[in-house]
């Protein structure tokens, strides 16, 4: 939709179709368009063949990792006697990203419709959704929504008078990008400090509570009530004819140096180029794009010529050397430096490291402190084999991948702008305009 | 999620609230606020899972909170203080100070870096007498905090003032935004 903005002709509207209609938040409206009618064929269904449609329909984890949902919920052992939660992360928090605020804000009762849905589908009967604590806005919306639903018995101890329980909880967090992370996200929810868990066991053994647990993204979770009034293959067929693997709509969040900022939901396998000129309208007047960070903050830094021949799948964005992660997208144009802009990416991560693993904690302080210096005019002939060197250590090697999406901007970033870098380094000037022209 | 002199740590702010630790405690948790704290705790299978919930209680009853309000939540839930200290240090939104009476969280991750959320921060701490990241003005009115990212990137910068989410604030808006807040 471009949301804010009008749709362009170009978007296909699945999820964002209601974004910016009032009406649609409330119960009446929600089922005016057609709201509710797959929870209720979803109760009447048997849970394997509701995970045996979202399996065929090819959806994948839109919180950043892409993993197919329905294998995810086949992981629950149904009828093994313990109590089964679901969770749904909507601890929306990284950097460039901005989809699911818009969902809970728009249509709160489809992100409920699909909560009530997934946990059917997996044995469980309590969902709780865990929404960041800055979300005050769509904060207020759900918990409206979840009130108006377990009135009207949609939700509850006998949801739809189908005599099954799904309960829907908002749970509101409290400040820490690192409750994003599946593990960490169910130990705030416990009321303990929010630290990654080492895996195994997975949450499908033991999750929240120690009990069998799923926890999906908030858009993926949308998605859900609309492949199954329409059929996994309807969704399916929404991708590149040559990768079956990315299938159906994404959301993009675009934001950064670019003419019309907003929320777009794109079919996978759409190109990238056209995207970013047509739909989003191209760079700023008098600029031109630089660097794009196609999924979220975490995921490597490509060139505009990269970025040009991309395709927007997750395939696709593997292919130019990135992740589409959570489709976050950050546009970077020419009056930027890529120092400054790793820099403070970096003062992010450490900022948000929860401080357990050492790799992280001393890691992600150690790169801000010398990208910062070198920013700062500062900096060594030596400090950017430091920084490699760091980010080597910071891979792969903690509980969490925090660490990681560190490490990421950083040496991508010196593989693709090392001249800014080293120009910073001999004192030559790179050019940096603070302010936008709109 | 503050930077430089933290929001929650800055002995500035301690400063900016004389007299708390000298008034008698008065417990949160009564009546309807208790009542609204036991159904809360139906929701989960554990006391503990209750207890971000209860901190939030306390910060809208208050305004922060204090050690005293962390041991009455810790009794409530049958927790040690101690523990609850240490969860409430863990996130960055429970404030354990006083904080002025307009709390003003500008984001500069690097998407609104990008579009000059600098200068945002920069009229904020002009145009509200605070001066300084983290501390509290002079008349006890602002609190200017740095927030890394709110999740709003399109809409460079966003700014809360307590729990207002307000888009595309640019530096000219800042003296207008700050007259709705007196």
């Amino acid at each position: 939709m471009g949301f804010p903005f009008k749709p362009h002709p170009r978007e296909t509207l699945v999820l964002s179709k209601h974004f910016g209609e009032a009406e649609a938040r409330s119960l009446d409206g929600w089922k005016a368009r057609g709201g509710y009618r797959a929870l209720e064929q979803a109760l009447g269904m048997d849970p394997v063949a509701i995970q045996n449609v979202v399996k065929e329909s090819g959806l994948r984890g839109r919180g950043g990792a892409g993993f197919p949902t329905g294998l995810k919920w086949s992981f629950m052992k149904l009828g093994d006697g313990k109590p089964h939660y679901l969770c749904c992360n909507a601890d929306e928090s990284e950097p460039g990203t901005f989809k699911d605020r818009e969902i809970m804000r728009w249509t709160p009762h489809a992100l409920i419709e699909g909560c009530a849905i997934a946990a059917h589908a997996i044995g469980a009967e309590t969902a709780y959704i865990y929404i960041r604590g800055e979300f005050t806005e769509p904060l207020e919306r759900m918990e409206r929504a979840c009130a108006e639903a377990r009135q009207a018995g949609v939700i509850g101890r006998n949801a739809m008078g189908t005599g099954k329980r799904v309960d829907v909880w908002v749970h509101k967090g409290a400040g820490a990008y690192i409750c994003g992370e599946e593990t960490a996200l169910m130990n705030s929810l416990e009321g303990k400090r929010g630290n990654p868990r080492i895996k195994p066991p997975f949450p499908a053994a033991s999750g929240l509570f120690g009990m069998p647990t799923t926890i999906n993204n908030v858009e993926t979770l949308a998605a859900v009530p609309h492949i199954l009034v329409n059929g996994g293959a309807w969704y399916k067929a929404m991708a590149r004819p040559d990768n079956p693997k990315s299938t159906g709509t994404k959301l993009w969040s675009v934001c950064g140096n670019v003419s019309k900022p907003g929320n777009y939901e794109v079919q996978m396998g759409f190109p990238f180029k056209e995207f970013l000129y047509d739909l989003c309208g191209g760079p700023p007047r008098g600029r031109n794009f630089k660097a794009v960070i196609p999924g979220g903050s975490s995921v490597n830094i490509i060139t505009i010529e990269e970025a040009e021949r991309a395709v927007m799948d997750y395939e696709g964005m593997a292919d130019v050397g990135t992740a589409l992660g959570s489709a976050g997208c950050i546009v970077i144009d020419d009056a930027q430096s890529i120092p400054r802009q790793v820099a403070r990416l970096a003062r992010f991560y450490a900022h948000e490291s929860c401080a357990q693993c050492t790799q992280c904690r001393e890691g992600t302080a150690w790169t801000t402190r010398i990208l910062e210096r070198i920013v700062a005019g500062d900096g060594t002939a030596e400090d950017l084999d430091t920084l490699l060197d760091l980010a080597e250590n910071m891979t792969g090697k903690t509980i969490c991948v925090l660490s990681d999406s560190c490490a990421a901007p950083v040496v991508s970033g010196l593989q693709k702008f090392r001249h800014e870098f080293e120009a910073l380094i001999t004192r030559k000037t790179v050019h940096a305009v603070p302010t936008i022209v709109s | 999620m503050s930077h430089g002199p933290s929001a929650t740590g800055g002995a500035a702010i301690s400063t900016a609230a004389p007299g708390h630790a000298h008034e008698p405690y008065v417990p949160v948790f009564t009546g309807e606020t208790k009542a609204r704290l036991a159904a809360l705790m139906e929701r989960y299978p554990t006391k503990m899972a209750s207890l971000l919930p209860a901190l939030w209680m306390v910060q809208e009853a208050r305004g922060w909170v204090s050690p005293e309000a962390m041991a009455e939540v810790a009794q409530e839930l049958g927790l040690t203080a101690a523990y609850v200290k240490g969860v409430v240090t863990f996130y960055t939104m429970y404030h354990q100070h006083p904080v002025g009476k307009h709390f003003i969280q500008v984001c500069t991750t690097t998407p609104c870096h990008v579009c000059g959320a600098e200068d945002v921060v920069k009229a904020f701490l002009e145009k509200t007498g605070c001066g300084e990241l983290g501390v509290t003005s002079p008349d006890g009115k602002y609190t200017v905090i740095e927030v890394e990212c709110l999740g709003a990137c399109g809409f460079a910068t966003p700014v809360m003032v307590n729990s207002d989410f307000i888009e595309s604030v640019t530096p000219e808006k800042v003296p207008e935004l700050l007259k709705r807040y007196q």
